[in-house]
């Protein structure tokens, strides 16, 4: 089995990427509605469709991100469009060079993205947001390239772990955003970006591996 | 969901269509639908004055758009900040090369919005200096201020702001004075119902039948205390014990006092919490030099108000008596 898949033509992973947050768009504002405003999944699900039927299918991932991330920017606001609009951005701009994507390359995409987010945001871990599903996920795959496992089973364990982490956020008081003020009434639920965020990286490592063979 | 609109999606693009409709000579629209910009021209370059938010505050933010008040406005979905091409929009719409103060409320993403569009700005040469509102007492102790969301104050940084950047006053001179506008500013809010965001369906929170929130949020960020419900003279003593000795407010003080309506609250009750506050303000000796009474900055129909004392000094008084003419704040 090849243990990378090409850039060029694979934009329509962000389709794949439209149709799952789409299919949770309840499910996520239900999430937000409990410690927030209850219009992540809405606000996700916009961005996610307008970035989906302006794109073009046949360009590469890094174009197909940029894209993405570009319309997330622009049409989105809130807090989510600017983090996850940076986030895929950084993805786009740490491949557009790339024949292929491998799991270094992945690597590389996963962590220029995350750096971005911190910066933007100000968030650390254990502030009960999406950096709490990324940062976990990241380095689940990280160590498990680095004990020699396969890309395809390092996506594997970072959708894994990116779950995990997710159902994780529930234990933590909010730190930032908006969920922060309610303090202790946060703790027992899950956090909505950390959801999305698990949503998002599940469909990239489903995705990429369907591509792997 | 007994409200008015079409299909919830176009809400927000529907207001601003009728608010053009409605006061085209305050407002003008541009290229972009989520910015308008003031209707009014001035015989010399100024500073341009931006703030821009989430949708659901009305008058707040277009509202405040104006002669000597604020000339540009960036438009978010309800509740939700404005993205970073609105306010970088909003931005050029203002500028006039005296550089632009955009002055807006702290929260998340309109921190990261402004940010973003601040760098923007900077390729296309437009200096942008921010202030960042933060009057709501309640939102983070007096030690992490910086923590606090910006409420109603917001809209006195903005008259205050606004008149300074009309006078002439550079942009540092406009920051300065809208800065100290908001650090004079302290607020409260007291919840007594939620609200629902049309395209959700739902109350996002709830307040029990007989009870009230004290210190709740523009979004119904939970407050301090969930108390009974209570009087409105009690409201208006629990508001004052709150925000006095925040600043802190004392005898000899002349204050600017702001009550805003949350939404759904009748103005009659509005008046009938200000008489209790106006007396308690006179019994610790603080003169009241203008009062404000009536939905300046809303949260779709929560009922509830909200209480904003700024303290004055000579330059903030020369601010408010300004000239003004917009929607949501006129003086004359």
């Amino acid at each position: 089995m090849p243990q990378s898949f090409p850039n060029a033509g694979n934009a329509i992973i962000v389709l794949a990427l439209r149709d799952v947050i789409v299919e949770h768009k309840a499910y996520l504002s239900e999430v937000d509605g409990a410690i927030g405003d209850g219009d992540h999944g809405i606000n996700m699900a916009k961005g996610f469709s307008m970035a989906a039927d302006s794109l073009d299918p046949t360009a590469s991932l890094s174009e197909g991100f940029k894209h993405l991330g570009n319309t997330l920017l622009e049409d989105i606001g809130g807090s989510m469009g600017p983090l996850y609009g940076n986030f895929f951005r950084k993805m786009a701009r740490a491949s557009r060079k790339e024949a292929r994507i491998t799991a270094t390359v992945f690597e590389t995409m996963l962590s220029d993205a995350v750096t971005s987010l911190v910066d933007l945001g100000g968030a650390k871990v254990g502030d009960k947001t999406l950096l709490d599903v990324l940062d976990p996920a990241m380095t689940a795959y990280r160590e498990a390239l680095a004990t020699g496992e396969s890309f395809e089973n390092a996506l594997g364990i970072l959708g894994a772990s990116a779950e995990a982490a997710k159902e994780g956020t529930k234990d933590m008081v909010a730190k930032l955003g908006r969920a922060a003020r309610l303090g202790e009434r946060s703790r027992g639920v899950i956090d909505a970006g950390a959801a999305s965020c698990s949503l998002i990286l599940n469909t990239l490592s489903a995705e990429f591996t369907k591509r792997l063979g | 969901m007994q409200r008015i609109f079409n299909d919830p999606d176009d809400i927000v693009n529907e207001m601003v269509d009728g608010f053009v409709a409605a006061h085209p000579d305050i407002v003008t629209p541009t290229a972009n639908p989520r910015v308008l910009k003031t209707a009014f021209t001035y015989p010399e370059p100024k500073v341009g004055v931006v703030t821009g938010g989430g949708s659901g505050h009305k008058p707040a933010f277009i509202g405040y758009i104006g002669k000597n008040m604020v000339d540009a406005v960036a438009i978010g979905e309800i509740f939700s900040s404005p993205s970073a091409k609105n306010f970088l929009d909003a931005f050029k719409a203002a500028d006039q090369g005296k550089g632009v103060a955009c002055l807006y409320g702290n929260y998340a993403g309109d921190n990261m919005n402004v940010k973003i569009a601040i760098e923007d700005a900077e390729d296309d040469d437009i200096e942008v200096k921010t202030v960042v509102a933060n009057d709501d007492v309640p939102s983070a102790p007096g030690d992490e201020r910086e923590k606090r969301r910006g409420v109603a104050g917001e809209v006195l940084m903005w008259k205050v702001g606004g008149a300074k950047a009309a006078m002439g006053g550079t942009l540092d001179e406009v920051i300065a004075t809208a800065q100290k506008a908001i650090d004079h500013c302290r607020s409260v809010g007291i919840g007594l119902t939620p609200c629902t965001i049309p395209s959700v369906g739902k109350a996002n929170f709830s307040i029990e039948p007989g009870k009230m929130e004290v210190g709740i949020g523009h979004h119904g960020e939970p407050g301090i205390q969930v108390d009974d419900l209570k009087s409105a003279d009690e409201m208006a003593q629990m508001s004052l014990d709150i925000i006095l000795p925040d600043l802190p407010f004392a005898s000899g003080d002349e204050v600017v006092a702001l009550v805003s309506g949350l939404g759904a609250t009748p103005v009659m009750e509005l008046y009938v919490y200000y008489r209790k506050v106006a007396q308690l303000l006179g019994d610790a000796g603080i003169s009241v030099y203008r009062p404000f009474v009536g939905n300046y900055f809303t949260s779709l129909e929560m009922m509830g108000v909200t209480l904003t004392l700024m303290k004055l000094d000579e330059e903030l008084k020369t601010c408010m008596d300004f000239e003004a003419y917009s929607v949501g704040l006129k003086q004359s």
